[in-house]
């Protein structure tokens, strides 16, 4: 009997493993897929019915004698349970379906397809199929990816490189994490087509070294593709491209395009001033294109779908899908790809479910520790770039952390700083020395200081305009969206002291 | 896992510096290297490394310091990294970690007397949606609770 086992590393968090060593000691064929993003389902144990993939979750070594003989209660068909049911699953069409490391199953289920459209394609007709698509950096910045590549394509110089940002240190996101342990030749094909667009013929991942199980899986997968001519010369065909995994070191600010870099040279990760553009002057000081895992990993279905299909998705100018992940005290936790535009309160309340306590939503923290926290009043912002721009906050890489009432907003103001004041590379003194000044400051408003409120939304103003990057320049949104929107919990500490 | 003091092997860390003098960026991937042979950057390699680079030893200084990864002196043997990020918080990250803080008579960073377990505070590993996570020797766990972790550690 066919039994599929995540091997993903929530599912192996919460024991799939030995779920897994439990089927195969029962004599079950063991097929380790990646997660389908159901994380309150994890270890999602499937087994094959009548050609339809049933579900049974949470897991454990326990159920597997009654998983196998039928008598277990299962969960129905997986792609049934209507978290998964309601999504738009584009980037993350085989996240969960497939063996990750099973090339031709991979090439089964629709990869490949849009790799073997762009090697027939010219360079500048590759990039217009992605600029038509509306794909925007996936990372954060939403920069539209079709203009990056224009850049780069057009840039001369003795060698260009594709370098993929796989340094997901925000809290509340996995999806990077995800796709590499659940569909990792999705971002080969991914980087292997951004090549062809450009003119580069080595890529490298940059992989933090918080996600073993990744790195694990993309160097095997790398040595896969390589065997079967999709990297090296591809497809058979005249284009040339390889690439490697670099592993990060613990730092969170290399998560910079111009950090990362440095990074990747061997060199402090300390920010680089742009201009000159990573896309002119990057890894060594040539043409580079530095793009997040999700944006290169959409690539593909681009290609094989068509740009006008991936662009019918989302609203305005946030065009497709976004895999939307829901953490923090949540009931239903996992990743959500749905199109651009959906309400925030419908994700957090309808598609989670709300806190994992029981208790009311008090705030969401949308888009990593730089990004600002939502009261509920703020729930019908769509989640898209544009409005959430507009509504004082960003997606970033679209995490959603749910906080139940319990939370404690000036204790999470004060770690945004600390955050800060620990990762800061020390380029800019508005961040390196302000992020330390913000601690001591939120310190004294919670020893009923209430003078020391105004100068820290003045130190936040002075982070937000006069840091080169995200980190100081971000830090703020926490911050300040706390303040503004719970002044209560920066007052109360002031009336306890009088 | 790792020794309990900072070897002394120029040999050994020559032949790994030549391993990795071809890549392009060849210095994190060597730092790396020496940490997984020997638990830390001992300051012996030092030297070496920056010879084979041809960088100053102030230089090389600077980026082992800059990342939190790298270590001077080895570990203990058991690893324990605790996620103090946002995800982790709001499920309870903070009441956990000062439980095993204060279970072990450790604080941040810190080392056991007998060199059996060392403690790091970690930024996110990914599992937000299953928290609180740590990770025990490089294995991930999710949903963990302070005693369940301790008593792993003690096994």
């Amino acid at each position: 009997m066919k039994v599929w086992v995540p091997r993903d590393a929530a599912a192996k968090a919460l024991g799939a493993d030995a779920v897994a060593a439990a089927f195969e000691a029962a004599g079950a064929e063991v097929i380790r897929n990646g997660s389908r993003g159901m994380i309150w389902l994890e270890p999602l144990v499937e087994v094959e019915r009548d050609g339809t993939r049933v579900g049974f979750g949470a897991a454990t070594p326990a159920d597997v004698a009654a998983i196998l003989d039928g008598s277990a209660e299962s969960l129905g068909p997986v792609e049934e349970i209507p978290f998964y049911a309601k999504q738009n699953r584009l980037t993350f069409q085989r996240c969960g379906v497939i063996d990750p490391l099973n090339l031709a199953e991979y090439e089964a289920h629709g990869g490949l397809a849009g790799l073997r459209r762009a090697v027939e394609m010219s360079d500048a007709d590759i990039v217009a199929e992605v600029t038509e698509s509306g794909l925007r950096g996936r990372g954060g910045a939403g920069f539209p990816t079709g203009i990056k590549w224009e850049t780069v394509r057009k840039a001369d110089g003795p060698q260009k490189y594709i370098v993929c940002n796989a340094d997901e240190g925000d809290s509340g996101t996995f999806a990077d994490r995800m796709i590499m342990e659940g569909d990792p030749f999705c971002l080969i094909e991914g980087m292997v087509i951004a090549g062809l667009a450009v003119g580069a013929t080595q890529g490298y991942v940059y992989l933090r070294s918080e996600y073993p199980e990744a790195i694990e899986v993309m160097n095997a997968v790398i040595a896969i593709a390589r065997q079967n001519n999709v990297l090296g010369t591809v497809l058979n065909s005249s284009h040339e491209f390889d690439m490697e995994v670099r592993v990060g070191a613990g730092a969170y600010v290399c998560g910079e395009e111009t950090s990362l870099l440095n990074s990747l040279e061997g060199k402090r990760g300390v920010v680089r001033a742009k201009p000159p553009l990573p896309a002119l002057e990057g890894f060594l000081g040539r043409p580079t294109v530095v793009n997040n895992v999700i944006s290169l990993a959409t690539v593909p279905v681009i290609f094989e779908k068509g740009a006008a299909h991936y662009a019918s998705f989302g609203l305005g100018r946030s065009k497709g899908t976004m895999p939307i992940q829901i953490a923090g005290n949540v009931k239903h936790g996992g990743l959500f790809e749905t199109a651009f535009g959906m309400p925030l309160g419908d994700l957090v309340n309808d598609i989670a479910g709300g806190t994992a306590s029981g208790k009311p939503v008090k705030a969401v923290q949308v888009g990593g520790p730089l990004g600002a926290y939502f009261a509920p009043e703020k729930f019908d912002t769509p989640f898209a770039y544009e409005p959430f721009d507009g509504a004082g906050g960003l997606i970033g890489h679209a995490g959603v952390v749910i906080f139940d009432d319990t939370a404690d907003m000036l204790g999470m103001a004060r770690f945004a700083m600390e955050f800060c004041a620990i990762e800061s590379c020390g380029k800019c003194t508005p961040c390196r020395i302000g992020a330390v000044r913000g601690v001591e400051t939120i310190d004294r408003i919670a020893q009923g200081d209430a003078t020391a409120i105004p100068l820290l939304v003045d130190l936040c103003e002075t982070m937000k305009d006069g840091s080169l990057c995200a980190l100081g320049g971000f830090t703020p949104y926490p911050v300040m969206s706390a303040l503004e929107q719970f002044p209560e919990e920066f007052a109360v500490a002031q009336e306890a002291a009088e | 896992m790792s020794s309990t003091a900072a070897p002394h092997d120029p040999a050994g860390i020559a032949s790994i510096i030549t391993q990795y003098l071809h890549l392009e960026g060849p210095l994190l991937p060597m730092l790396h290297g020496i940490q997984e042979a020997y638990g830390c950057v001992p300051d012996d390699a030092r030297p070496l490394i920056a010879d084979a680079l041809n960088i100053t030893e102030a230089e090389l200084h600077g980026v082992i310091s800059f990342y939190h990864d790298f270590r001077r002196e080895p570990a203990g043997h058991h690893v324990l990294k605790i996620c103090r990020a946002e995800a982790c918080q709001a499920v309870g990250a903070n009441a956990l970690s000062d439980k095993v803080l204060s279970m072990l008579g450790l604080d941040w960073h810190g080392t056991s007397a007998d060199g059996r377990i060392t403690v790091e505070p970690v930024y996110c590993l990914g599992l937000c949606a299953c928290g609180p996570a740590a990770m025990v020797d490089g294995q991930v766990r999710g949903r963990v609770t302070a005693e369940a972790l301790v008593q792993e550690l003690a096994q």
